[in-house]
């Protein structure tokens, strides 16, 4: 059974060595520095061990709070449209029949385009309007949810529609046969059968959108004020403006375990199948 | 097709494409006319911001950077993911499944818990602002993706072909050169393609380990674009297209294996 033990091992170790260096060891070094205190703009207090006052600090940190509830909102608001909106042209896209290789393209183009490049746009369209949407601490977030939409719709109709096309024809027929019309037949059989695709795309979108950082920091910088800022570009600016490494990496730790939960659950719904497929 | 499925269907084309077309006709229209919708359909076109792009702001070098980075990224991890990937995909051995569940895993860490230590790191190091400096640190959501495509692909391969190498004697490294690779051929370059762009989109790393324009790459050059008095947005948008342009010819060329490949994959976004 397991007769390619040795052979297998020059094969699989240097990719694994790779992953280990650059993602495992530094992983568990910010699990170190979170608990040490870690100014780069204070070198002579050194790294002392403080122990979980990070934490502690993270949590009666008012504008870490906001962040956190900022990301929930943009994670319920963004991943919820995507998937209205991807459902609708999923359903679109199964029964066009002309210009399918057309709507892939453009599908595919948005997905492709830089993040960067997408956010400019937007805040280049909406700059041009009249009421000053960047200036607003609620309606700045109209064009930072639309232009991560526009940016991921695609993205979730893909995977809806690879759901879509696993339905049996057959069940739609019997149904017809059986005088459902097209809205029962929506809700009796496309509904329930594309539940697992449906729960794939809401956590994979929101396991993405909880890590929004690029949209938000080129089109308000988390701003006006704070108004817009999200945990990972608070923690960005911690790290690298405030330079508080020790503190930064707690609110590090934080997002990676509220990830881990996340995919945790992506894993127990889509990863037992993703994985059986390759082992 | 229904009436509503290619009204969705078309306004899912219009919706999508207009505002890159909004970017390109913007990118060509004077500074001065920039805010007017009704202006920029009408024309007249210049050059001016490309050439100020490219002349003044000397734009290649952010190119020149986003390839080498992006390229050499994509090329590390390839070879070292298609060997891995070809031990997992074909070969029997203990942890099999444990490796897999791991690369899934690391695939999903979240790319901002990773840069204080990275950081730290490459200052010790003395690599930010340095190409290995990004290349080491994209490895972490290359490596992973890579892997995950190309145990996909070669699962699909046909087996009797690789069977009939081994009773040739050929050892399992010149198998996989001389007939895996050859034969998922498609899939390596769909896994390239994929792994590419994610590299020339990336923009947390490369803001976090650059410091100055001569190793910024395309979207941190754009994002920190600065006018001296106003934001340039007509040289913003002609960096945006140019930005664009790579990756978009290359989904359309290859449209039809990248959305085989992203659906398949469903672990990035």
């Amino acid at each position: 059974m397991h007769r390619d033990q040795r052979a297998a091992l020059p094969f699989v170790l240097p990719a694994l060595t790779a992953i280990a260096l650059v993602a495992i060891a530094p992983m568990l070094w910010t699990l170190w520095e979170s608990v040490h205190l870690h100014d780069l703009r204070m070198p002579w207090l050194g790294q002392p061990f403080i122990g979980l006052d990070n934490y502690a600090e993270a949590f009666g940190d008012p504008r870490f709070l906001d962040a956190a509830l900022h990301t929930a909102a943009f994670v319920v608001g963004s991943v919820a449209l995507e998937l209205l909106l991807g459902l609708v042209f999923a359903l679109a896209m199964s029964l066009a029949w002309r210009g399918r290789a057309l709507i892939r393209v453009v599908v595919l183009m948005s997905w492709a385009v830089p993040t960067v490049v997408a956010a400019l746009v937007w805040r280049f369209l909406f700059e041009g309007a009249e009421f000053a949407w960047f200036a607003h601490p609620v309606a700045a977030w109209v064009p930072i949810v639309l232009a991560d939409a526009w940016k991921m719709t695609p993205f979730v109709a893909l995977l809806l529609l690879a759901g879509l096309e696993s339905i049996d024809p057959a069940l739609y027929d019997a149904a017809r046969i059986d005088g459902a019309g097209p809205w029962r037949q929506f809700r009796e059989i496309t509904l329930p059968l594309l539940r697992p695709a449906l729960l794939v795309a809401v956590l994979f979108r929101a396991l993405d959108a909880f890590r929004v950082f690029d949209v938000i920091y080129v089109m308000t910088g988390g701003g006006p004020g704070t108004a817009t800022e999200p945990i990972s570009l608070y923690t960005f600016n911690t790290l690298l403006q405030h330079l508080r490494f020790g503190y930064g990496s707690a609110l590090s730790v934080l997002i990676f375990l509220t990830t881990f939960v996340l995919a945790l659950l992506y894993i127990r719904l889509a990863g037992r199948t993703l994985l059986e497929e390759r082992a | 097709m229904s009436g509503w499925a290619f009204r969705a269907a078309a306004a899912l084309v219009v919706v999508t494409a207009l505002p890159l077309v909004w970017m390109l006709l913007a990118s060509v229209t004077p500074e001065s006319r920039l805010f007017e919708p009704a202006a920029l359909w009408r024309g007249p076109f210049v050059l001016d911001h490309y050439r100020a792009l490219f002349e003044e702001r000397n734009f290649w070098v952010p190119i020149r950077n986003s390839l080498v980075v992006a390229g050499t990224t994509t090329l590390f991890a390839v070879t070292l993911g298609g060997g891995c990937a070809y031990a997992l995909a074909r070969m029997h051995f203990r942890g099999r499944y444990l490796i897999l569940a791991f690369v899934l895993a690391v695939s999903m860490f979240p790319q901002i818990s990773l840069v204080a230590p990275l950081y730290l790191l490459l200052r010790e190091a003395g690599l930010i602002n340095t190409y290995p400096g990004l290349i080491l640190p994209y490895l972490t959501f290359a490596m992973p993706l890579t892997i995950w495509l190309l145990v996909g692909y070669f699962r699909q391969l046909p087996r009797d072909v690789e069977d009939a190498a081994a009773m040739d004697g050929a050892g399992r490294l010149r198998t996989l050169v001389e007939i895996v690779a050859p034969l998922a051929w498609p899939g390596i370059a769909t896994t390239a393609i994929l792994t590419f762009v994610y590299c020339w989109n990336e923009f947390l790393f490369a803001l976090s380990f650059t410091l100055g324009p001569e190793r910024h790459t395309v979207p941190v050059a754009i994002a920190l674009f600065r006018g001296q008095y106003q934001v340039p947005w007509g040289q913003i948008l002609a960096a945006a297209a140019v930005a664009t342009l790579p990756v978009v010819l290359l989904v359309v060329l290859f449209q039809r294996r990248i959305s085989e490949g992203l659906t398949a994959g469903a672990v990035k976004g």
